[in-house]
C-alpha cells in the first residue's frame, strides 16, 4: 500500500501540494480536509468579486470535474486535534484520519477588533468567499461605510464598498497610507486618488466604541469623540496564521508555524506550507511570514516533494506583489519600507516581512507626477523597487533584484542625475538581459 | 484610466504581434482571480495556461489583448513567438 497523505486546507497551498503529489504518485491516497465549504478558490480574486469586475463563479480556478479528475479524497469538516506521535488527526465530528505524512495549510485569519461593540451586527472582515458574499449582500447604493484598517486589503474593501455604491468613510490612525512599505509621496498618491473616487478620508483617526441598536451596528465613535453613523465597518488590520492545530499537536510556533527550508516542522512527518508557514531562510538566517498567493504555491510545491520523498527546500524568491492601489499599478518588490504602521495590529494581506528587512540603502526616486520609481540602491546591487503607474521597469528591476546584478556601472549616475533613473534603468538592464542570454 | 492608455498602446502593437506574437506569462504574478478568462471573447481559460506557466498557445487566440489589458497584475504581455515561455 502507498502512504497515507492528509493536507489540512483547500487554499493555494493545498491543492498545489495535492497536485504535485498527484503527478508524484498517480496511486497514492491523497486526502484534502478543508472547512470552508466553497473549497479551493482565488482569495486575492475576492476584492475583484466585491467591486464587481468578476461574478463569483469566476473565483473558482479548477471546476468540480477538474477536481475529481485528481482522485482527492475529500473531507469537508475542520481537524480539531493533532496527536504526531500516534500520526493522527482528530476531527470535529470526532472522526479520526491516520496519516503518514501530514501537510499543514491553515493559513491566515484576519485579526478582530477589540474595541467595545466589536461583536455588532455589521462588523465585517474580508477573509473568506463566505465574508464577501456577506458584504456584497449589505452593500446598496447609500449605504454609509467605515472602513478601518491598512495594507492592501482595506484599501480593496474602501474602494468595492465605493464602486457598489456605499458612502465609505476610510479611517486612519496615523498620518498617512500604509506607512512602512510606502514613502510619504506615494501614499499621498494614493490617498489623492481615493478622494477623487469620492471616498472619505480620516487622519488620525481611531475608533473608540461601536455604537449598535438591538445587536446592529449603527454608527462608530472615535477617540475624539466624532460620531459617523454608520451600517457596514469593514476592519482589515492584519491577519493571525492559524495556529489551533498546531498548537494542539505541541508544534514548535512564532508567530508561525515554524519550518526549515524543507517546510518540515517540529514534529516528525508534519511539514506546513503558506500563509501558516514560518520559514527559515538560509541565507537571511531568519524565519519570515509572507501572506503571498505565489509564495503559498511555491511552498506547497516544495512541501509535496519532500512529502514525496525528494527534500526539496522551498527557494525563497524575492518577495513581490503587483497590485492596483486605489487604481494605480503597483509592484511593490524586495525591501522597500521599514518601521511600524499603526494601522496594522499584524501582517496584512499581500505582504511580506522581508519588505521591511531594509538593511541601509540609498533611496534614489524618480519623481514623475503619475509614475513614480523608488530604488533602493544597496553598494553594488538592488535591494528593492516601488513602481508605481506604467509598469515598464517593473519586469527589468524585478529581474535585476532577483539575480543580485551589480548595478556598479551605473551607480553614481543612479545617484547624481534621479531624471535619468528610467533611462538608466532599462539600457542597462537591456545590456544585462544580453550578456545574461549570451551565458545560458 | 490606466486601463484606456494601456489598450492604445495595445491597439498600436496589435498589427505586429498579429503576424509573430503570442501572449506569454510571468506566472508568479498571478494570483488566479479569472479576470483574463472572464474577458476573453473568445472564451480561452487564459488562467489555466498561467497556471502552468505557458504561453496562449491556442490557434483560436485573436491576439486581441483583452486578457492583457485586463490582468490586474500585470501578468500577460505579448511576446515573439519563438520565445514561448515567459
Ligand atoms: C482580500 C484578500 C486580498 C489578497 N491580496 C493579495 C495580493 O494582492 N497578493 C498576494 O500575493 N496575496 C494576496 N492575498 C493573500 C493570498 O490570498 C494568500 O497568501 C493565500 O491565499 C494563502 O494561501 P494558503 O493556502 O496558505 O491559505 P488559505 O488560502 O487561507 O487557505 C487555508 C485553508 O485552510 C482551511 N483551514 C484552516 N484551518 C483548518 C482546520 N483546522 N481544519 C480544516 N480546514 C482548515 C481554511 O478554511 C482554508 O480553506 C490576499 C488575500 C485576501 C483575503
Ligand atoms: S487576470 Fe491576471 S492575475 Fe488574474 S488570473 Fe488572469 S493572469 Fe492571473
Ligand atoms: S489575446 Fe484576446 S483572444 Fe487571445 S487569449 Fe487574450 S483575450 Fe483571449
Amino acid at each position: 500500500m502507498g502512504l497515507r497523505y492528509v493536507i489540512v486546507g483547500a487554499g493555494v497551498a493545498g491543492i498545489a501540494a495535492a497536485e504535485s503529489l498527484r503527478t508524484r504518485e498517480p496511486s497514492a491516497s491523497v486526502t484534502v480536509v478543508t472547512d470552508d465549504p466553497a473549497g479551493f478558490y482565488s482569495r486575492p480574486g475576492l476584492a475583484y468579486y466585491l467591486s464587481g469586475l468578476i461574478p463569483e463563479t469566476q473565483l473558482f480556478p479548477r471546476s468540480p470535474a477538474e477536481l475529481r479528475a485528481l482522485g482527492l479524497t475529500w473531507v469537508q469538516a475542520r481537524a480539531d486535534a493533532l496527536d504526531p506521535r500516534t500520526h493522527r488527526l482528530t476531527l470535529a465530528d470526532g472522526q479520526i484520519l491516520a496519516y503518514d505524512k501530514l501537510l499543514l495549510a491553515t493559513g491566515a485569519r484576519a485579526a478582530l477588533p477589540d474595541f467595545p461593540g466589536s461583536d455588532l451586527d455589521g462588523i465585517v472582515t474580508l477573509d473568506s468567499l463566505a465574508d464577501t458574499r456577506g458584504i456584497v449582500r449589505r452593500a446598496r447604493q447609500g449605504l454609509q461605510a467605515v472602513v478601518v484598517g491598512g495594507g492592501i486589503t482595506a484599501l480593496e474593501i474602501a474602494e468595492g464598498l465605493n464602486a457598489r455604491g456605499c458612502r465609505v468613510h476610510y479611517m486612519l490612525r496615523g498620518a498617512r497610507y500604509w506607512a512602512n512599505v510606502l514613502d510619504p509621496d506615494e501614499s499621498q498618491l494614493v490617498e489623492d486618488h481615493l478622494r477623487a473616487t469620492g471616498i472619505i478620508l480620516h487622519h488620525h483617526s481611531q475608533i473608540r466604541e461601536a455604537i449598535g441598536k438591538r445587536g446592529r451596528l449603527v454608527a462608530v465613535e472615535t477617540m475624539t469623540g466624532e460620531r459617523i453613523p454608520c451600517e457596514l465597518l469593514a476592519v482589515a488590520i492584519g491577519t493571525h496564521p492559524r495556529l489551533d492545530l498546531a498548537q494542539s499537536g505541541r508544534l514548535k510556533l512564532d508567530r508561525g508555524i515554524l519550518t526549515d527550508a524543507y517546510l518540515k516542522t517540529s514534529a516528525e512527518d508534519v511539514l506546513a506550507a503558506g500563509d501558516v508557514a514560518q520559514v527559515y531562510n538560509e541565507v537571511t538566517g531568519k524565519a519570515t511570514l509572507d501572506t503571498l498567493w505565489a509564495t503559498a504555491r511555491a511552498h506547497g510545491e516544495a512541501a509535496a516533494a519532500t512529502m514525496a520523498g525528494i527534500p526539496t527546500p522551498y527557494r525563497s524568491a524575492v518577495a513581490q506583489n503587483v497590485t492596483l492601489l486605489a487604481g494605480i499599478p503597483t509592484t511593490i518588490i524586495g525591501s522597500v519600507g521599514g518601521g511600524e504602521d499603526a494601522d496594522l495590529v499584524a501582517i496584512a494581506r499581500g505582504d511580506s516581512e522581508t519588505w521591511r528587512m531594509a538593511a541601509s540603502a540609498w533611496v534614489v526616486v524618480d519623481p514623475h507626477p503619475v509614475n513614480r520609481l523608488r530604488l533602493m540602491l544597496g553598494e553594488q546591487t538592488l535591494k528593492g523597487a516601488l513602481v508605481m503607474g506604467d509598469q515598464t521597469l517593473s519586469r527589468p528591476l524585478q529581474r535585476l533584484i532577483a539575480a543580485n546584478a551589480d548595478l556598479t556601472p551605473i551607480r553614481q549616475a543612479l545617484l547624481a542625475d534621479k531624471s535619468a533613473v528610467a533611462d538608466l534603468i532599462m539600457s542597462f538592464y537591456a545590456e544585462w538581459e544580453q550578456s545574461h542570454a549570451d551565458k545560458r | 484610466m490606466t486601463f484606456v492608455a494601456r489598450s492604445l498602446t495595445l491597439d498600436l502593437i496589435r498589427a505586429e504581434v498579429l503576424a509573430t506574437g503570442q501572449v506569454v506569462a510571468d506566472s508568479v504574478r498571478c494570483v488566479q482571480c479569472g479576470i483574463c478568462s472572464y474577458n476573453c471573447p473568445i472564451g480561452l481559460d487564459v488562467r489555466a495556461y498561467v497556471w502552468c506557466s505557458a504561453a496562449i498557445e491556442d490557434s483560436r487566440c485573436l491576439t486581441c489583448g483583452q486578457c492583457i489589458a485586463r490582468c490586474p497584475r500585470g501578468v500577460l504581455r505579448f511576446a515573439p513567438t519563438d520565445r514561448s515561455r515567459a
